[in-house]
């Protein structure tokens, strides 16, 4: 209100409610990393160009860097670090999808991908590549690069970003695509885990 | 980004009352609030009216449909009455942006939104729309005009319009509804394109909208007979501004007559362009391929390509051809 400068909000972080006060110019991204240390969410460009700092707001994707938090009063808001909530071993099965299909190469924009990814799926209507505006289309991998195409990956992993995402959504689909199992980077990533795990106890 | 006060406004007269100079509407904020970090907007007091102004779509007594200027461009998109009866306007939204930011941006702003001149967008280039009497960067020797516009510029701007979803308004004849401090009760309409504003002497305005005038929604007449097409050219497959795009409507009478002819251009101008030479000489003649050619001809004599953009001209030309023909029946 008024000609102050900061504002107080409440938010939901991952189920957690929050009563904080913020300078207006805080963007939802820079609230996570730099006041609740949640560093899952990343800052590539600031700009809305590059969707790694995708989180879902209200249960939909957008670009935390263009949201102000003082904007999102009463938000609720799923970053990387919550999408597992309820999922054992302490992963969404999009993020498992992700391992079982090597989706990355550095992994600075897999939290986006994957809150994108996680969204995305859920969102109706057509895209820019269906055919039939009436039609809930399947998400081919055509329509997962067109719907995906926010994100973006520098390391070029998106041959295996598609894939993921497609054994995701259609779990038929998995079996053609992964016809070469060679690629997938089941048991790498699993017993990294694992030592993790261990090394963290 | 400079300091600056924050209000949420519950209707539009509330919007309207909390305005004064300095003070910026904020919808989505995916456009706002990259200008504001980059130094290009510096509003002192930004006044949230995504909760202000409706965020519903309804049916009109006469047949169209109102889009309350809070709706999300991805809840137009996914609209069954809007793909249903509007495909033009489903077709234009969906090609523009991304999945996130069609999530988060509005109608309103949409409208609203700004040029993505590189001259506009640097704060250490000069541009009069930014700063008037800076000059314009984007006219001198060297400068990069690749993605300006060709129709309507003036010596002090250059820039075009990024938004798809108004070149689809535009072709359809939209009406977007304001109200403002001057406006009374009813608000105010204007009509596509007539919202926008080509830059003359004053490009640091885009509209025609006086201080404080907030959209509040877009009115859509019943949609015209014939076939409608939105085709948008660009240098990627996705998530990226036009180099031209076309919405078109085109039908055919039983006398074999083009009956309906809408065409507007994205990507050439300050404005979403109607191609008001292209209608006109295709309403009323037996439609082909080489009618559509003489018809576009004669819209892109009055094309002033700048150095770098003449490949806009033909690309233009082009596009209305092979976009109407698409649409022969």
């Amino acid at each position: 209100m008024g000609s102050t400068r900061a504002s107080q909000v409440t938010v939901t972080v991952n189920g957690e409610p929050l009563a904080l006060e913020v300078d207006n110019r805080t963007s939802v991204l820079d609230l996570l990393r730099e006041r609740l240390a949640l560093t899952g969410t990343k800052k590539g460009c600031d700009h809305g160009q590059c969707g790694a700092c995708t989180v879902l707001i209200n249960g939909r994707r957008v670009n935390s860097c263009l949201a102000l938090a003082v904007a999102h009063d009463g938000a609720d808001i799923r970053t990387v670090e919550g999408l597992a909530a309820g999922d054992t071993p302490d992963l969404h099965p999009m993020q498992r999808a992700f391992l079982r299909y090597d989706a990355f190469q550095c992994g600075y924009c897999t939290p986006g991908q994957l809150c994108s990814a996680v969204g995305m799926i859920s969102e109706p209507g057509p895209s820019a590549v269906t055919e039939d505006l009436m039609s809930d289309p399947p998400l081919t991998p055509g329509e997962i690069r067109e719907r995906m195409s926010g994100n973006l990956c520098r390391c070029g992993a998106y041959v295996n970003i598609v894939r993921a995402i497609s054994s995701e959504v259609s779990p038929a689909s998995d079996a053609a695509i992964s016809g070469d199992d060679s690629i997938t980077g089941d048991d790498v990533a699993y017993s990294w885990l694992a030592a993790r795990g261990k090394s963290g106890t | 980004m400079r300091a600056f006060s924050f209000a949420r406004a519950a209707s539009p007269q509330d919007a309207v009352a909390r305005y004064r100079p300095g003070a910026a509407y904020l919808g989505g904020g995916t456009n706002l609030v990259d200008l504001m970090r980059l130094g290009v907007a510096a509003p002192e007091h930004v006044i949230d009216v995504t909760g202000a102004v409706s965020a519903e779509i309804t049916a009109t007594a006469d047949g169209g449909l109102r889009i309350g200027a809070a709706v999300r461009n991805s809840d137009l998109a996914a609209d069954r009455a809007v793909c249903e009866r509007y495909p033009l306007l489903a077709r234009a939204v969906l090609t523009g942006a991304s999945g996130q930011i069609r999530n988060a941006a509005t109608v309103g702003g949409n409208l609203l939104q700004r040029t993505r001149c590189p001259y506009f967008q640097d704060v250490s280039m000069r541009c009069n729309k930014r700063a008037p009497g800076a000059g314009c960067q984007a006219t001198e020797p060297g400068a990069d005009t690749e993605h300006m516009a060709i129709f309507g510029h003036s010596p002090f701007c250059v820039a075009t319009h990024p938004s798809d979803m108004a070149v689809a308004l535009t072709a359809l004849g939209a009406k977007v509804r304001v109200t403002g401090p001057d406006d009374g009760e009813a608000g105010r309409v204007l009509e596509m394109p007539g919202l926008h504003r080509l830059p003359d002497d004053a490009p640091d305005r885009d509209t025609d909208l006086r201080p404080g005038e907030l959209i509040t929604a877009v009115e859509l007449p019943p949609p015209p007979a014939g076939r409608p097409a939105y085709r948008k050219v660009r240098e990627r497959a996705s998530f990226t501004f036009a180099l031209v795009s076309v919405a078109a409507v085109l039908d055919v009478g039983a006398d074999g007559r083009a009956s309906e002819c809408r065409v507007a251009l994205g990507g050439v101008a300050h404005i979403p362009w109607r191609a008001t030479a292209v209608e006109r000489l295709v309403l009323g003649a037996p439609p082909s391929p080489e009618v559509f050619a003489e018809a576009a001809d004669a819209e892109l004599r009055a094309a002033r390509p700048l150095p770098g953009n003449g490949y806009k001209v033909t690309l233009a030309r082009n596009l209305i051809v092979s976009v109407l023909s698409e649409l022969l029946p």
